[in-house]
């Protein structure tokens, strides 16, 4: 059987749920080979092969740190020459996404980006303008290389145990342009990531820029906070969190909007979530349109009071 | 200093886009117009003209006739000169054709920086930037949610999920920006009069030396196989505000949420 690289992307020992999703999807192709950049632990081969990786290739040159995108493309392309994949599965992050074209040109291969399914014989599906319209398509020329939505499929187990593999790589000086100067670490919201989460809550123009009941709301059931670019361009929440065609694309099983209108920009991050609810002043806000339960009412009357009495049934 | 700015024409997002019967996006049925994700380049362009001395900002674009609406609206917000690169051959083409053509056209035009949106509004891959700086060997600072350049470097901030990064880079450098960049201008009454008299080149493959079998949709490598519109939502329930807690409740009871 052929082998299907993909890139898990980790925090240090943490290996992201993402790659569990690639993982579960390689399986379908072939046997799963995983990479992991940068410095790791033990543990990171461990987590990989509990969903199905065979063997975990680290790849540790500086390089990787020091210099944005190519040479994690560059050390790929390596890596492709000498197992030969039958198809490359990567994250559609925007890095992730810039690699997977840079690899694109280095190998020859098509590319098919922001796939949420992969069928056993690679084709693949993509939900596009903005949500409304779903595309079959399948790569033609070379192996595969696929990015993935991240949440688009639950990963599944398939207990192996793979040992972590040392691959040495050879950083062109071409690959090693674009320099990482400074890197400024963000601090932790706590809740879990955006792109991961089960439920999202989010906040748009209605929230006045007080996030405080949308936040709360989120950690009352465990979610992710969520703002409209309205929102995020009013400087009332980081961009990190904007949903939209300019941010982030979410799908959880639950998307609460409030305050939010739902224009084309915004529904094109939400529309594939399972059920969504709205909350807003507007009873002609487009979003209603797609909300399984729409609320016509003040999120800062509502929000609050769906907390308190979801605190008191917590007891 | 000599910038090129890419810039596509796309169907307006906020109208009804659909795809031909070969699987591509139709261009023909909708109004088109400069992909709002460019303009943010345009801008950078232009902020980077008003500030330093002898700056030529030259809006590129690939795409049929119509496409020359994308370079208008560039040249009127103050873009000095524009390329348009139309070939028939070109239609259908991928991201690798697409990326292969510009790279030959950026080659042919020689400036020192190139500036790119995010991403466009059709496509919404967001890999175009890198391929080309893949194809050119040239460094690639991308996703800038700012951009400034001074003594033949370039510098941006990229903001990821877990970091800030700051990005050097030495010209000629190929560099994207986002919509964090800053609000790009509306042409003025004197940009629009301006834009009719500045110069548009045309170019096709055979200008690029580019064999037109290499490009376009049957040497694409990758093909669509379907496309179908999302089935429209059933509309769900709507209620007033005071239903709404105990709606919302029983609504996250069910969903076993709480």
């Amino acid at each position: 059987m052929s082998e299907v690289l993909i890139v898990a992307e980790h925090a240090e020992s943490h290996v992201s749920k993402p790659a569990f999703e690639l993982l579960t999807l390689a399986r379908r192709l072939g046997e799963p080979v995983a990479v992991v950049f940068g410095q790791t632990e033990e543990t990171v081969a461990k987590a990989l092969g509990e969903y199905g990786a065979t063997r975990v290739l680290s790849v540790t040159d500086p390089a990787i740190d020091d210099y944005l995108v190519a040479p994690k493309a560059e050390a790929l392309a390596q890596i492709a020459d000498s197992i030969r994949p039958a198809a490359i599965l990567i994250t559609s992050t925007p890095e992730g996404k810039e690699v997977a074209g840079r690899l694109a040109v280095r190998l020859g291969s098509g590319l098919i980006t922001d796939a949420t399914e992969i069928a056993a014989d690679s084709t693949t599906t993509q939900s596009v303008f903005a949500g409304n319209w779903t595309v079959r398509a399948s790569v033609t020329h070379g192996a595969p290389i696929i990015t993935i939505k991240p949440n688009a499929v639950t990963p599944e187990t398939a207990p192996t145990e793979p040992a972590m593999e040392q691959v040495a790589v050879t950083i062109s000086d071409a690959a090693k342009t674009a320099r990482v100067v400074n890197k400024e670490p963000k601090k932790s919201s706590g809740r879990p990531e955006l792109t991961e989460a089960a439920v999202v809550v989010s906040g748009g123009r209605g929230t006045g820029g007080d996030f405080a009941a949308v936040e709360e709301l989120a950690d009352v059931l465990g979610g992710a906070v969520g703002a409209s670019r309205a929102a995020v361009d009013a400087g009332w929440y980081p961009y990190a969190y904007q949903i939209g065609q300019t941010g982030k694309t979410v799908a959880p099983q639950l998307y609460i909007a409030a305050g939010i209108s739902g224009a084309i920009q915004h529904r094109a991050g939400m529309q594939t979530s399972k059920a969504i609810v709205a909350v807003n002043k507007d009873p002609e806000a487009p979003i209603f349109a797609l909300a399984d339960l729409g609320i016509v009412g003040d999120l800062h009357k509502v929000l609050p009071a769906v907390i308190e009495e979801i605190k008191k049934r917590k007891g | 200093m000599k910038i090129v700015v890419l810039a596509k024409h796309v169907p307006d997002a906020t109208g009804e886009r659909t795809f031909a019967a070969d699987g591509t996006v139709d261009r023909a049925s909708s109004d088109g117009l400069l992909s709002e994700l460019d303009e943010y380049a345009v801008e950078q362009a232009l902020q980077i003209a008003d500030e330093l001395d002898d700056v030529e900002v030259v809006v590129m674009t690939l795409g049929p006739e119509d496409a020359a609406d994308a370079i208008k609206r560039a040249l009127q917000m103050g873009a000095s000169a524009a390329v348009h690169i139309i070939d028939d051959a070109v239609h259908g083409s991928d991201a690798l054709a697409t990326s292969a053509i510009l790279a030959e056209a950026i080659k042919k035009a020689a400036p020192d920086l190139v500036i790119c949106g995010m991403a466009s509004t059709d496509g919404t891959m967001g890999v175009v930037p890198a391929m080309i700086a893949e194809r050119l060997s040239w460094p690639a600072a991308t996703l800038g949610a700012t951009l400034s350049v001074a003594d033949d470097q370039v510098t941006i901030r990229r903001d990821d999920d877990v970091a800030s990064l700051t990005i050097e880079a030495s010209l000629p450098a190929i560099v994207s920006v986002t919509d964090q960049s800053g609000e790009a201008r509306y042409p003025s009454m004197r940009g629009i009069l301006a834009a009719k008299k500045k110069p548009v080149e045309s170019w096709t493959l055979a200008d690029l030396g580019i064999e037109p079998t290499s490009v376009g949709l049957n040497s694409a490598w990758s093909k669509v196989l379907q496309t179908s519109a999302r089935p429209g939502k059933e509309p769900g329930r709507v209620v007033e505000a005071e239903d709404g807690v105990p709606a919302l409740i029983d609504f996250l009871a069910a969903g076993k949420y709480i």
